[in-house]
């Protein structure tokens, strides 16, 4: 399969703008530039490109009600805000392949007649933000980005912004309340951002991956794009894999390959010959899957039959080593510590899940804890202000399903986990 | 107070964004490299260089976890404990740090060398486990390369 996102960047150069020139890069904005705006988003349409941050929405369907809106100025911005636990894929675009999303960027720009471009970049990169701020200088010095590109008329300003430590900035109404200097509150929706998102007017969010696929679709065609992946979710992913196998790391392959061929063909199997628990298989707000679902199509839609999503393509595999109550635990947490308190399911529902799961790992679990954790999960679920609600409690529910005894075993035995949980020297 | 030299940066902030408002993280970022904490002065200076109640700008640095809000020890260590880096050991580099170094999670050494924050899932998932110290990065790590890192931190 021919790489789409991760093509040269195993060269030492692959950042560096000569070098990503070297390679094709680039080539996008010219053909882009031959073209009319809505014919660009007519080839994404076709392209069946969907988007990469989680939710997996048609991308040329939120471009085409964006560029249907007659306000102006338009914003296009990237989220760059990679929270998602087991989620490192954004990562290894900005730090080994910027000007991919600079050029997927500036061709979008054009398409949705927006001249301003700002990439929200999580606070916790900041080694990322001096590549993509080095990339940026260099892709205005070439005539790339800036107040004519390639010589014409035409515009596109890019600047990086930089978020301060909240997961909830990864929605697309909280990133926008942040880059705008505020507390990351979720705004209510509709208006959708794409009629008036930041500063009321019509902005466009998009995944990092998503607008990274962009020069591809321009370059090789909508056709070429779509016979890669599944039917309905064409394209490559980029899966980032990690916990108990033997070779972790961001992998990109065609949408729709099997969880199995992620894991046993790609990431090397199970370390240290141990036998496989279950899988996370989009970040750790998507639903665990036991061992008997791992033949699971990796895509939007297929996933869903399996009972889980495929959110950011956050692989995360557990041995039989692992403790699916620390698990559930150290998730719960997770989701405590960053819901923004706003509204009441979420804020109380995440904190109480967190308490009682703690009680359990610590040998004080009491007998009709489990109820009270499904209770409260049914609670939150539809019920909570955004998705981040959503994912903790559904996460919970399917932890609850699919191992249920490792959570009554250590109700029953009253003592703290003695679970090591693989440790590595 | 603010240099010129720093009011200058912050003024040129608000030029890249329809709003000036939208400086105001950047100018938290500045606050906390000049003063190494955002102080109740810190924060003035930058309701100041914004334009914005003193109540806004503490309300909304608050929200945010990468502000901080107590002085810091000299180097700022940030180790993820999230699940991927859990199921590597992360857990037991907490306790190394706790029994070696007299660490917790928001608490500093001291003799003023090393702060401890745990902090939510770096990115390094692939390579656990992970943590950040002052803006250098580290990952695969164990005990002892734990030990080996910080000592180069005086």
């Amino acid at each position: 399969m021919e790489k789409i996102l991760l093509k040269n960047t195993e060269n030492a150069d692959s950042a560096d703008i000569d070098g990503y020139i070297k390679t094709g890069g680039y080539k996008g904005i010219p053909k882009a530039f031959k073209l009319k705006p809505s014919d660009i988003i007519e080839e994404i349409k076709k392209s069946g490109l969907r988007g990469r941050g989680g939710a997996g929405f048609p991308t040329g369907m939120k471009w085409s009600i964006a560029a249907a809106d007659s306000k102006f100025p338009k914003y296009l911005v990237c989220n760059a805000d990679e929270g998602e636990p087991g989620t490192f894929k954004d990562r290894h675009i900005l730090e080994k392949n910027p000007h991919l999303l600079i050029e997927g960027m500036v061709i979008s720009g054009f398409a949705l007649g927006s001249e301003y471009g700002y990439i929200y970049l999580r606070g916790e990169y900041p080694h990322a933000k001096d590549i993509l701020e080095k990339a940026i200088r260099q892709a205005y010095e070439k005539k790339f980005l800036g107040k004519g590109i390639l010589g014409g008329k035409i515009k596109f300003h890019l600047a990086v912004y930089q978020g301060a430590g909240a997961y909830i900035c990864g929605e697309e109404t909280a990133l926008i309340e942040s880059l705008e200097g505020r507390r990351g509150h979720p705004r209510l929706k509709p208006p959708f951002p794409v009629n008036a998102g930041a500063w009321k007017m019509p902005t466009i969010v998009n995944n990092v991956e998503t607008l990274s696929n962009v020069p591809y679709i321009i370059d090789a065609g909508a056709g070429a794009y779509s016979k890669i992946g599944s039917k309905d979710c064409p394209g490559t992913k980029l899966f980032s894999v990690s916990g108990c196998v033997e070779k972790p790391g961001v992998y990109e392959l065609p949408m729709g390959i099997s969880l199995r061929e992620i894991i046993y063909t790609h990431a090397g199997g199970i370390r240290g010959g141990k036998k496989i628990k279950a899988v996370i298989p989009g970040g750790i707000s998507t639903p665990v899957l036991p061992v008997d679902k791992i033949d699971c199509p990796m895509d939007f839609i297929s996933i869903q039959k399996y009972g889980s999503m495929l959110g950011s393509g956050a692989v995360i595999v557990m041995d039989e080593s692992v403790c699916m109550v620390k698990v559930a635990h150290r998730s719960m947490k997770f989701f405590e510590h960053e819901s923004c308190g706003k509204c009441i399911p979420c804020r109380e529902g995440t904190s109480w899940l967190e308490k009682i799961l703690q009680r359990i790992e610590h040998g004080k679990g009491r007998e009709d804890d489990l109820g009270l954790l499904s209770g409260i999960a049914e609670t939150m679920l539809g019920k909570t202000f955004c998705q981040l609600g959503d994912g903790a409690a559904c996460a919970m529910q399917s932890m609850l399903k699919h191992f249920r005894g490792e959570f009554e075993e250590h109700i029953k035995r009253k003592s703290k986990c003695q679970s090591s949980n693989a440790k590595k020297e | 107070m603010f240099t010129e030299t720093v009011l200058k940066e912050i003024e040129s902030i608000k030029t890249k964004y329809p709003n000036p408002r939208s400086a105001l993280l950047p100018a938290l970022y500045i606050a906390q490299k000049e003063f190494g904490w955002l102080s109740h002065e810190a924060m003035q200076c930058v309701a100041h260089a914004i334009d914005l109640p003193e109540a806004a700008v503490r309300g909304t640095a608050s929200f945010y976890a990468m502000f901080k809000h107590n002085p810091m020890g000299r180097h700022l260590i940030q180790l993820c404990t999230n699940v991927s880096c859990m199921i590597l050991g992360a857990e037991k580099l907490a306790d190394f740090l706790k029994s070696k170094y007299g660490l917790e999670s928001g608490g500093t050494t001291k003799d003023n060398r090393f702060s401890l924050m745990i902090m939510e899932c770096i990115g390094s998932c692939g390579t656990g486990p992970a943590m950040l110290v002052n803006t250098d990065f580290y990952d695969n790590l164990t005990e002892k390369r734990i030990g080996e890192i910080l000592n180069t931190y005086k």
